[in-house]
């Protein structure tokens, strides 16, 4: 399997599927650049949480909005940024999943599951934009 | 025959509802709405008290997934039942331990030690 850096920009409608589209491209990439199970798993569940976040509570699936995806993907390391066209928030008022008074509550752990999974998690903008990165740890522990 | 595409499986073992799922990923949000209705009406509609989740077919899952087991066990939980997970990948599991879901769910190892968990 021959490494090869990907860069990309893609833009797509308020449209999980066309969201999914692109998780599968970068999955793509990620396995083509050598990236082990372990890593793929970690961006992957990031990935989702910040696309369904981007298009349901950034954009409210207003099919008019969009959301733009810049990645780029190498043996060492992967980074994405993600922009909505909704009304932002901010990072800091997202309650601790993990405190006991909201452990039992079956929303708001999309933006910490990302803060674990990923390596670096900034919000830009109004909070729009949100630039993640992973530096790859794995190794081709699964493959051939 | 249903026309609607299969999303689980589901064993009566004894009094206890075995559920394994057909999916790998559970991360589609109408998907994960869908697998919720069939698991509530286990609960609300055949009487289940007793639900033993297999995962050992799935590979991904998002926090909207978290949400719904969250609220199955809850469910349960209110009417004197109790839900069981097993089956559950490395990978997976941690997502479980760093939101500390592991401390309010009862996780085992596999659908042998799970039958025993009720």
């Amino acid at each position: 399997m021959s490494e090869r850096h990907v860069s990309a920009a893609v833009t797509i409608t308020s449209d999980l599927g066309d969201a999914r589209r692109v998780q599968d491209e970068i999955e793509e990439a990620l396995q083509s650049n050598g990236y082990g199970e372990r890593d793929i798993f970690s961006i992957r569940l990031a990935l989702e949480e910040a696309l369904v976040n981007a298009i349901k509570h950034g954009n409210q699936m207003d099919p008019n909005k969009k959301v733009t995806i810049d990645y780029v993907v190498n043996p060492e390391l992967f980074q994405i940024r993600i922009e909505d066209e909704g009304p932002g928030f901010d990072p800091n008022d997202v309650p601790d999943p993990t405190d006991p008074e909201n452990l039992d509550r079956p929303c708001g752990r999309g933006v910490f599951l990302i803060r674990n999974f990923m390596t670096s998690v900034e919000y830009h903008g109004r909070g729009n934009i949100l630039i993640m990165s992973k530096v790859r740890n794995g190794t081709l522990e699964e493959s051939e | 025959m249903s026309q609607t595409r299969q999303r689980l499986i589901v064993e009566d073992i004894g009094d206890i509802a075995v559920v394994n799922f057909v999916d790998k990923k559970i991360l589609d949000e109408q998907n994960i709405q869908m697998i919720g209705d069939d698991l509530f009406r286990l609960v609300d509609e055949l009487g289940r008290r007793k639900i033993l989740l297999n995962f050992a077919n799935v590979q991904y899952m998002s926090s909207a997934a978290l949400g719904k087991l969250i609220r199955l066990h809850q469910r349960l939980h209110s009417i004197g039942g109790k839900l069981v997970l097993c089956g559950i990948s490395k990978d997976l599991y941690d997502v479980f331990v760093i939101t500390k879901l592991d401390k309010m769910l009862t996780i085992v190892k596999d659908d042998k030690i799970g039958l025993n968990s009720f």
